[in-house]
């Protein structure tokens, strides 16, 4: 019995140390999210709360805890509380097989990409459960719109995963970076990359591709019924989602945690450091995306998710496993 | 061993459970939730066994995609008043002999089916087997399916693809009189020809044409 306890304790251990950082860094992103876009217009943005307005999500979401939990009388009570619970989970469960070393990762499973992707494909839950709770005409096409959307991007998402993986030739995330050890795989694939970023965002549901809560059309979409500390798991979620998409787009394509080159000054710095920072250059991106592209209109997400994206990726993984079967490049077990 | 029966009875009891909410409850919408919920846990069950990948696959295929497919029908029909007057109502239902001859038949296909099925000497008397780390699932499924199977898998594939065809087809329609956006149009309009300068003589006016 005594050895169970101990494995219990020691894997809490593990887990607190990788969720806490995640949420801690999900408090400074939304920071550095609003902090980006108000640079790019001009604007000081948070810069009151603490250094630099470092403190600025802390003080929101003390302000969220100490507001009034309102769940509607017309919803559905069990799957209203639910929505956000499941957010918020799933956002942070896939963090369990994200390598930040060749050690240094809470689980290394075999099939660590199609966990990864199975679980932001099941992200699409907390937002239908959200808006079909709510009993409101907003939220419910908030929601509809959001299922439509992220189940669109999920593919082609899936197929730009088979393109790194015929290069790979192992499902494990390790072995993924590992692979990208001479060069990494944004080099041979950049438009596979370009791809991914996008549909990431769509993902994800960040401007420009923020349909499901068009503030214009749908007040907030399925977070409209929402408020206090639901609201606020809502919004945890989605921004430890947003970093889950830049840490996957870092190790499919930027090398994961290896250094840019394997010489002196670059080798010091560890190799979780690096992870982090190509993590922070990805959201960066997001960030700008956010400052400077206007919103799509709805039948343009939907055409240039199944008739641009789709068609392309899937050329390109028969581009990919025709040179690599050609040159003899395919990997073997 | 203490830690695996404890985690195989806890997932098989939430499978049958919820299997058993998902025929019971009257709440549409909520028989998804536990179909749902029953499909997670029998991928828990497949990677205890260490078939990682067909519970990856399970939670892919049919959880991300499969049960929103079922969630937007039952939320879009209104399902749940349509079933709630059945039960309501007093006259007898012809839908339950019906009903349990297919599941009947159902039943004794399954019978048929798990007496020829030949297990593993090891997977009957464990509850959990170790993930293999050299040769990995996926590894040994690509094995066999792209060798072995490969002209079932593609006529299985073939079938999809037929499947998929017919019901484009059937939901497919032509309508008119619909605005469409063409990019190319866009990008490619100069100025010459989207802007002229006329010479508007007084109480004329221009003919505009569109």
């Amino acid at each position: 019995m005594p050895e169970y306890f101990s494995i219990i304790f020691l894997e809490t251990y593990k887990i607190l140390f990788l969720l806490v950082p995640v949420l801690v860094s999900v408090a400074l992103i939304v920071w550095l999210d609003r902090r980006i876009w108000a640079f790019v217009q001009k604007r000081r943005g948070p810069n009151v709360v603490g250094p630099f307005g470092l403190f600025q999500s802390l003080a929101d979401a003390l302000k969220y805890v100490f507001k009034e939990i309102i769940v509607p009388a017309s919803s559905n009570k069990a799957i209203f509380v639910l929505a956000p619970i499941v957010t918020m989970t799933l956002a942070l469960i896939a963090w369990a097989v994200i390598p930040f070393s060749e050690t240094l990762v809470l689980s290394n499973i075999n099939v660590g990409i199609l966990y990864l992707f199975a679980v932001s494909s099941l992200g699409v839950y907390g937002i239908i459960m959200g808006g079909w709770a709510s009993n409101s005409k907003y939220p419910f096409l908030g929601a509809i719109r959001s299922a439509a959307q992220m189940i669109s991007y999920e593919i082609s998402i899936g197929v730009i995963i088979i393109n790194v993986l015929l290069c790979v030739g192992s499902l494990n995330l390790n072995d993924i970076v590992l692979a990208q050890k001479k060069v990494w795989f944004i080099i041979p694939l950049f438009p596979m990359f370009v791809i991914f970023f996008i549909s990431a965002l769509a993902e994800t549901n960040r401007p420009p591709f923020d349909l499901p809560e068009a503030e214009a059309e749908l007040v907030s979409g399925y977070q409209t019924e929402y408020s206090g500390m639901m609201y606020a798991m809502f919004w945890l979620g989605e921004y430890a989602n947003i970093l889950l998409m830049c840490a996957m787009g870092s190790i499919l394509f930027l090398g994961g945690w290896l250094a840019p080159i394997e010489i002196f000054p670059f080798n010091l710095i560890p190799s979780a450091l690096w992870l982090v920072l190509k993590i922070l250059f990805l959201f960066i991106l997001f960030a700008l995306v956010k400052a400077i592209v206007p919103r799509y209109r709805y039948d343009q997400l939907m055409k240039l998710g199944w008739k641009i994206f789709l068609p392309l990726s899937l050329t390109w993984v028969v581009l990919t496993a025709s040179y690599l079967f050609y040159f003899n490049l395919l990997p073997v077990i | 061993m203490l830690a695996h029966s404890i985690f195989f009875y806890t997932f098989s009891f939430i499978a049958i459970v919820s299997a058993i909410m998902l025929t019971v409850s009257k709440n549409t919408v909520h028989s998804v939730f536990f179909l749902i919920l029953d499909f997670i846990s029998i991928s828990c069950l497949f990677i205890m066994i260490g078939a990682e990948f067909l519970g990856m696959m399970m939670l892919i295929v049919y959880v991300g995609a499969v049960a929103v497919l079922f969630l937007f029908v039952v939320m879009m029909l209104n399902v749940a008043e349509q079933k709630n007057e059945w039960f309501v109502s007093t006259e007898s239902s012809s839908h339950i002999p019906v009903g349990l001859l297919i599941g009947l038949i159902i039943f004794f296909e399954l019978i048929i089916v798990i007496g020829g099925w030949k297990f593993k000497p090891d997977l009957v008397t464990s509850m959990s087997l170790s993930i293999n780390q050299v040769s990995t699932n996926t590894h040994s499924i690509g094995s066999v399916i792209y060798t072995d199977y490969i002209h079932v898998f593609q006529l299985s594939g073939m079938i999809l693809l037929v499947a998929m065809i017919g019901a484009i087809i059937l939901t497919f329609r032509q309508r008119s009189g619909i605005k469409r956006q063409s990019y190319f149009g866009q990008i490619s309009r100069e100025k010459s020809d989207a802007v002229q300068l006329v010479e508007v003589e007084s109480n004329k006016g221009v003919d505009v044409d569109d």
